[in-house]
């Protein structure tokens, strides 16, 4: 009796877990969006769809998404390419190699605290790293974080430098698990290198390549530290994200209802790119 | 052909030197300013080194905030949330590894789902749900949604399937209780992962800003990158040399480790994402 409860037993802690607070508060999430709430007062009104409704008449929210939308893409695509050039440069046995993996792969363990405090710095307008640089190739200074226009891919930047070294090091294991008789037998046929990477190497990659989309993208909808820390949204809500618009809305403005619908908007979008993860895409990549 | 090759290997140096110094420079820029006067960090062209090496910076830094208070909150909760997520998340595993059971496709479905469910998406209602049961401010909202880890269960599930079935058979004819295979059979065999995850949730968990920054309002709980964070705002001007000074405390450790440990960290990363 007491081995047929024991699998119940040693699940229930971690599950009751999740469920509090992982499971639950998704659906509590959900019900509040249906709702106009301060946080403060004892009663929550029922509203329907009407903070859905006034989310996409906001012209902030819509700039939000857009923020968001432009910001994954660009992440996404930038860090991509460059990593998996890295990669298919430094996957070679040698100390040289292993210390430039080490090297591009720091920025990955520290926190983005620190990050956001040191890109800051070097974006200063005024005594900045970045603009001496650029003076010294002869390109005019930016305002970097301080400009409308440039300040969301001040933001791209940083995300790029922060997540090439851990792309790569992803793609480095994906090329090695990759036969090499393949590469021999090409080697026979006189393959010229392009054909070899386009008709072997990036097939063969695939998986990899889709999985560090999916997380990539996830993680980009998801950005908020570097935003809280070196913009808060701005100027003019020109990098204010989804997460940064929620925590805004609910701490600082108390409109938990609105707030908590941008949330679900954050949660389907989130939810669109793992069911494609699961269902659709995973069949049509290439696994061996 | 030798020309051709010359050429190759000149260019694969520069490049080499040129993408070492965009990923490792911005540090030494944040050590050298650290240690600069004000009036030091703030000339453009930027002066490379400092004069006199300013210790004061770090001393100012760290009094500028009640940084013991934040050191000992980083440190509790971390480990706490190491404790907790192992002593939960090994029996979890090896049930659902080593166990045919009713519901456990439903079980183990609910903890992939906990995994695709990012705290970025629930900290609005975790917050009202802990700020109802008046627990703001206490360690508790801290800690014990991370009291589980999904990502752990689901490692250690793949590790205890390898071990052979003959020894936990073996196991069983020497009348050993289940929960003693566990701990002194399972875990030992698992090991390998139980460091990858372990080094890859004490990472996490101590450079996180955005749970502890939603979850608190006061430096009693505070933990350190939220009060590094916070250097910044109460600079007024930003003292940028004050600022990287703090910054300092938070990465520096962290880079030593990271020094010494390297090649286990990269493999920690990289085996906990490809698994």
């Amino acid at each position: 009796m007491i081995r047929r409860l024991l699998p119940y037993l040693y699940t229930t802690p971690a599950l009751v877990i999740f469920l509090l607070f992982f499971i639950y508060p998704i659906f509590y999430m959900i019900y509040l969006s249906f709702t106009s709430w301060n946080l403060i007062s004892p009663t929550k009104t029922f509203i329907g769809f009407e903070n859905y409704k006034e989310l996409f008449r906001s012209h902030d929210f819509l700039q939000v998404l857009s923020n968001t939308v432009l910001y994954t893409v660009f992440t996404v695509l930038i860090s991509l390419v460059i990593s998996l050039l890295l990669a298919l440069w430094l996957n070679r046995k040698g100390r040289r190699y292993s210390f430039l993996q080490g090297a591009i792969f720091s920025p990955h363990i520290i926190s983005l605290v620190s990050v956001s405090l040191l890109w800051m710095w070097m974006m200063d307008p005024q005594y900045g790293l970045l603009n001496w640089v650029f003076s010294l190739f002869g390109l005019p200074t930016l305002k970097w974080l301080a400009d409308t226009k440039s300040a969301i891919y001040a933001l791209i930047l940083v995300s790029v430098w922060k997540i090439v070294g851990y792309n790569t090091l992803i793609f480095i294991a994906g090329l090695q698990s990759i036969p090499t008789e393949i590469y021999e037998a090409a080697e026979l046929d006189q393959t010229p290198w392009w054909r070899k990477l386009t008709r072997i190497t990036i097939p063969m990659l695939s998986p990899t390549l889709f999985f560090l989309l999916i997380i990539n993208t996830t993680d980009s909808f998801q950005v908020f530290d570097t935003i809280q820390i070196m913009t808060q949204g701005g100027p003019v809500n020109s990098t204010n994200m989804l997460v940064f618009y929620i925590y805004q809305n609910g701490f600082d403005f108390f409109k938990i209802g609105y707030a908590s619908a941008a949330g679900v908007v954050l949660l389907v979008l989130v939810g669109i790119v793992t069911i494609v993860h699961f269902k659709f895409l995973a069949k049509r990549v290439h696994y061996r | 052909m030798g020309v051709v090759h010359r050429a190759i290997k000149i260019v694969e140096w520069i490049g080499f030197v040129v993408v070492s110094l965009i990923f490792l420079f911005p540090f030494a820029w944040l050590v050298l300013t650290s240690m600069k006067s004000l009036g030091e960090a703030v000339v453009f062209p930027p002066k490379w080194l400092p004069s006199t090496v300013h210790w004061e910076n770090f001393v100012q830094a760290w009094q500028s905030g009640p940084f013991i208070t934040y050191f000992f909150n980083s440190l509790l909760v971390t480990l706490a949330i190491l404790f907790l997520q192992l002593v939960t998340g090994v029996p979890a595993a090896y049930a659902f590894a080593r166990y045919q059971f009713k519901g456990s496709k439903v079980l183990f479905g609910l903890t992939l789902i906990a995994l695709m469910i990012p705290p970025q998406i629930t900290f609005l209602p975790v917050f009202i749900q802990m700020s109802g049961w008046g627990l703001i401010n206490t360690y508790v909202p801290l800690i014990l949604p991370y009291a589980a880890s999904a990502f752990g269960i689901f490692l250690l599930r793949q590790a205890f399937m390898q071990v052979p079935e003959e020894v936990l058979e073996a196991a069983r004819l020497d009348q050993a209780s289940e929960w003693k295979i566990m701990w002194k059979i399972m875990v030992p065999m698992a090991r390998p992962v139980l460091v990858t995850f372990g080094l890859f949730s004490f990472i996490y968990h101590w450079n996180d800003y955005f749970w502890p920054l939603v979850m608190t309002n006061q430096d009693l709980v505070r933990t350190l990158p939220v009060g590094i964070a916070r250097l910044k705002a109460s600079e007024g001007g930003v003292a940028w040399n004050i600022v990287m000074a703090g910054n300092m405390i938070l990465v520096v450790p962290i880079l030593i480790v990271y020094l010494i440990a390297q090649r286990q960290i990269i493999k920690a990363f990289v085996y906990s994402s490809v698994k």
